[in-house]
């Protein structure tokens, strides 16, 4: 077996991630879905003002950078007016979940031709580790230092529970905390390219992804984010394929 | 049989890899890179090129070659 990085990625360069974190594994990932669909040269990453724009610097792709919670419309508008390019928007949960939730909603409603795909690390990670709509019921964050209290706080988003029922060409959760569910995932990003490129209509992947500097393990040597994924976020934030409306031959 | 090859220029000292090796050929080197992290250290002979360092590194420190 060979696995070699996509020639996407500018790999002598060092990322502005933090030691472990999710995004770097993420944005490979779409590095090997669109070189397998031979998109290079018609790809659009559409970024958020939050961690995820850091793939920007390490990645030969064309960009826009929109601003927080504007980065599924943007887009979509990219989408509109240049139809002949694949167009994957990136931002966190707290993007598109909180400040951005109306476009979220309303792209779905509208069926956009493009690719949400949702990096779920339960926190504004950019900010310094405050409470998103993704937090788990009890999880200390720099503004709830005591965890968060759904009485109080109000219950957590749920993706699937809102758009499970809207006329959409796919909705999944896909993760990063192994490298089978690493594999499963990177088959999804690339049904939900092919669905784009087939004209399906909207695509949302959510990703649940680590941030170990905001989830207490910053130097954590023994895969204690991992853990913390496979016991706490996957438990409250299923895995699966929940809209795939014409299939496809992929995943 | 394939084996992982290490770029330890890149690592940032993370473990994730460590943490999923399926053979310990991962361990901390107790040396630190040019960027300050301490990194990893690579045992080829125990390698099997599985790949699953290669999937969870974030920084994009390895390849598996043939
Ligand atoms: C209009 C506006 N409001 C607030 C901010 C500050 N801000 C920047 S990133 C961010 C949240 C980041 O969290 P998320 O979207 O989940 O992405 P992450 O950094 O965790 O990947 C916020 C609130 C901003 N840049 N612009
Ligand atoms: S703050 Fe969290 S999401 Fe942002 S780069 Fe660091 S680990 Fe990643
Ligand atoms: S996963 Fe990558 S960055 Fe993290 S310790 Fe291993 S080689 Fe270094
Ligand atoms: S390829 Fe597999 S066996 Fe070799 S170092 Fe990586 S995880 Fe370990």
């Amino acid at each position: 077996m060979k696995l070699s990085l996509p020639d996407s990625l500018l790999r002598d360069k060092s990322s502005g991630w933090c030691p472990g974190c999710g995004h770097g594994i993420i944005t490979r990932m779409v590095a090997e879905a669109v070189e397998e669909l031979g998109l290079e040269e018609n790809f659009i990453l559409c970024t958020d003002v939050a961690c995820g724009a850091l793939a920007a610097y390490v990645t030969k792709w064309n960009v826009i950078g929109a601003a927080h919670g504007r980065t599924i419309i943007a887009a979509a508008g990219a989408k509109r007016v240049r139809p002949d390019q694949i167009v994957l928007a990136a931002p966190g949960d707290g993007s598109a979940y909180s400040i951005g939730i109306e476009s979220t909603i309303h792209c779905a409603l509208r069926n956009e031709n493009i690719l949400a795909l949702v990096v779920n690390n339960c926190v504004f990670g950019m900010t310094g580790g405050q409470m998103s709509p993704e937090s788990l019921p009890g999880q200390k964050t720099t503004s709830s230092p005591f965890g968060r209290d759904p009485a109080r706080n109000g219950a957590p988003f749920d993706v699937v529970k809102t758009l499970g029922s809207y006329d959409i060409a796919y909705l999944a959760r896909g993760s990063v905390s192994s490298p089978a569910n690493v594999i499963r995932t990177g088959k999804m990003i690339r049904k939900a390219l092919q669905k784009q490129l087939d004209g399906q209509g909207f695509c949302l992947l959510e990703i649940l992804s680590p941030c170990p500097t905001n989830w207490g393990f910053p130097d954590d040597r023994a895969g204690k984010a991992l853990d913390y994924m496979r016991q706490q976020q996957e438990v409250f934030y299923p895995l699966g394929e929940f809209i795939d409306k014409e299939g496809s031959k992929d995943a | 049989m394939s084996k992982a090859v290490l770029n330890d220029k890149k690592c940032k000292g993370c473990f994730l890899c460590a943490s999923v090796c399926p053979k310990n050929a991962l361990s901390d080197s107790g040396r630190i890179n040019e960027k300050g992290y301490k990194i990893v250290a690579l045992d080829t002979e125990k390698c099997i090129g599985c790949g699953a360092c290669y999937r969870m590194c974030p920084d994009w420190a390895f390849e598996i070659v043939d």
